[in-house]
């Protein structure tokens, strides 16, 4: 390991250091009473006992699961949409206050009539995961796409292609980086919007792990879950985050 | 002389332009009338702002006239094509293709049948010629100003368009450099017998290269004065020696001045007037 990654190690890791540091510290000032904070160590232990003995990785399976479906079906959708109502003013004008309508609607307001209409199994789960990574993801995509200037497509065609040549050579190009902002927008919401989604009746999960320590009042438990949920939402994003650099070499960013 | 002869290869007939504004009617056309011939080589010339790339737009097919008639081989202008070769003045090299990419992009299109086994020869040749070699596979974030306008020119060159449209295709590059692709486009055109109609800012390069200047007004563009340059082609650097290039180049100075001067008068704001 050469001295430039290590130091990158380290600077990456300073930060949880600090919070784990803080964590403790807030702990121990006596502002707070402890007993409604466990200790690092203590959620850290805990985290070990769910891990080995109540299949805590079931846990974030499932959750994992519901999100990567709830957002592969969500943008799948979106980016259609999206780039429609990108692409033709009128559509937008016209779609834009329906969608802002939709999008204002938290999730777990939506939970009574999703139970209605879909049950209280999976499928219930992954309305609620797919409603709000399709309206995060339908929203960056017809911004995105309402901005790709006419220069480029002008450009193709006065060296000569085809509605299809600039589709396929000028506008999906154009298109991608907006995909996967679109697609590391919704995954953020779907993360966020798990533990509702897991509000209906769920078993396993993270969101339900959660609910369930609630009622105990197990709070190392539910530490353990926050916990689970951020690192699962953070190793997702940097592997989108990779994927988005190896895809986009070619554009220029303010920092390299 | 049979009719096609008579069909102009370009036509302005009475052309205006009306861009609608927030703030109302921009009118930045008015009654412009000419003509471009096959092997003409036309250049444009008028204060910053006035129409020239509006104009211009009429003929590449992206902006229709509000009256009048822009006409290409007799036929109104519908819509852009590949017969009419635009080397934009933002550039529009594609930033998701490298260097080599961008030339070879107009290759690969299916209207230009180039077969396969010429493109890559092309895009040598075009690498070469305009300094572009030791990039080819760089993409455009890492090129300078003047790198990425010689690349829209190679792309532009490469499928061998006609008639170009050039909008100040020089204007990013040093004299030097400049002077290099002033020279080389001379070549092109001797070898390829173009038609070319060319904005430009700077008087020596439309007395140099061109046949015929249009010297347009301030907004709206109107035509100021249509002069035909007196020197045959060949050209070489020698002819800016010449002191007929001299009286030329003092009389379209003065012209694009009073224009610069009387945009300069528009401009000022009314709190300067008293
Ligand atoms: N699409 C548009 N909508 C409204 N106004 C426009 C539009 N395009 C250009 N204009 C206006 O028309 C005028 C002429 O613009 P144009 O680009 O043709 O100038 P130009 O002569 O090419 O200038 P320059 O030498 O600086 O390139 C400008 O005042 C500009 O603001
Ligand atoms: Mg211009």
């Amino acid at each position: 390991m050469d001295g430039s990654v290590a130091r990158r190690f380290l600077l990456g890791l300073a930060p949880w250091a600090g919070a784990v540091l803080l964590w403790y510290g807030v702990r121990w000032s006596g502002f707070v009473n402890p007993s409604l904070i466990p200790a690092p160590h203590r959620v850290a232990a805990k985290f070990v006992e769910l891990l080995l003995h109540e299949g805590l990785l079931f846990d974030v399976y499932a959750s994992t699961r519901r999100v990567f479906l709830g957002v592969v079906l969500g943008i799948l959708v979106a980016v259609p949409v999206g780039f429609l109502l990108g692409w033709y003013r009128s559509a937008r004008t016209f779609a834009d206050p329906m969608i802002n309508f939709f999008r204002a609607l938290p999730p777990i307001a939506l939970i009574p009539l999703v139970i209605v209409y879909f049950g209280v199994d999976e499928a219930a789960k992954l309305v609620i995961l797919f409603y709000a990574s399709f309206f995060a993801g339908v929203i960056v995509m017809y911004e995105g796409v309402s901005q790709i200037t006419p220069l480029y497509i002008r450009v193709a065609q006065t060296l000569g292609a085809g509605e299809f040549e600039i589709f396929r050579k000028v506008i999906i190009p154009l298109t991608v980086p907006h995909i996967l902002t679109a697609l590391r927008v919704a995954l953020g919401v779907a993360w966020a919007t798990l533990v509702a989604s897991e509000l209906i009746a769920a078993q396993r999960g993270l969101g339900a792990l959660i609910q369930n320590a609630s009622t105990y009042f197990l709070l190392d438990v539910i530490y353990v879950g926050i916990i689970c949920i951020g690192c699962v939402a953070l190793i997702m994003d940097m592997i989108l985050r990779r994927i988005s650099a190896r895809l986009l070499v070619w554009q220029e960013r303010a920092v390299g | 002389m049979n009719i096609a002869n008579s069909i102009h290869r370009a036509q302005f007939d009475r052309v205006s332009l009306e861009f609608k504004t927030p703030k109302g009617r921009l009118r930045v056309v008015e009654d412009v009338s000419y003509e471009i011939n096959d092997g003409d080589f036309i250049a444009v010339i008028g204060p910053s702002g006035c129409g020239k790339t509006t104009m211009m737009s009429m003929l590449a097919g992206f902006q229709k006239p509000t009256t009048g008639k822009v006409l290409f081989d007799g036929q109104p202008v519908k819509g852009p094509g590949p017969e009419r070769g635009v080397i934009f003045q933002e550039y529009g090299v594609f930033p998701w293709l490298t260097v080599k990419e961008n030339i070879a992009f107009g290759l690969k299109l299916k209207a230009n049948h180039v077969p396969l086994a010429e493109r890559d020869q092309i895009c040598e040749h075009y690498l070469m010629l305009m300094g572009l070699a030791d990039f080819a596979n760089s993409y455009p974030k890492h090129l300078s100003g003047g790198m990425r306008q010689r690349l829209a020119i190679a792309r532009a060159y490469a499928v061998k368009p006609q008639f170009l449209l050039m909008d100040e295709p020089f204007g990013a590059l040093d004299a030097q450099t400049r002077a290099n692709m002033q020279n080389l486009l001379l070549k092109v055109l001797a070898a390829e017998g173009k038609t070319v109609m060319l904005i430009t800012h700077s008087v020596e390069e439309a007395i140099y290269l061109s046949s015929r200047i249009v010297v347009v007004t301030a907004r709206p563009a109107r035509i100021k004065q249509i002069i035909d340059v007196p020197f045959g082609y060949p050209r070489d650097e020698t002819l800016q020696e010449r002191p007929e290039f001299g009286e030329l180049r003092s009389h379209i100075r003065e012209l694009v001045m009073s224009e610069y001067r009387a945009q300069q008068a528009q401009l000022r704001p009314a709190s300067f007037s008293e």
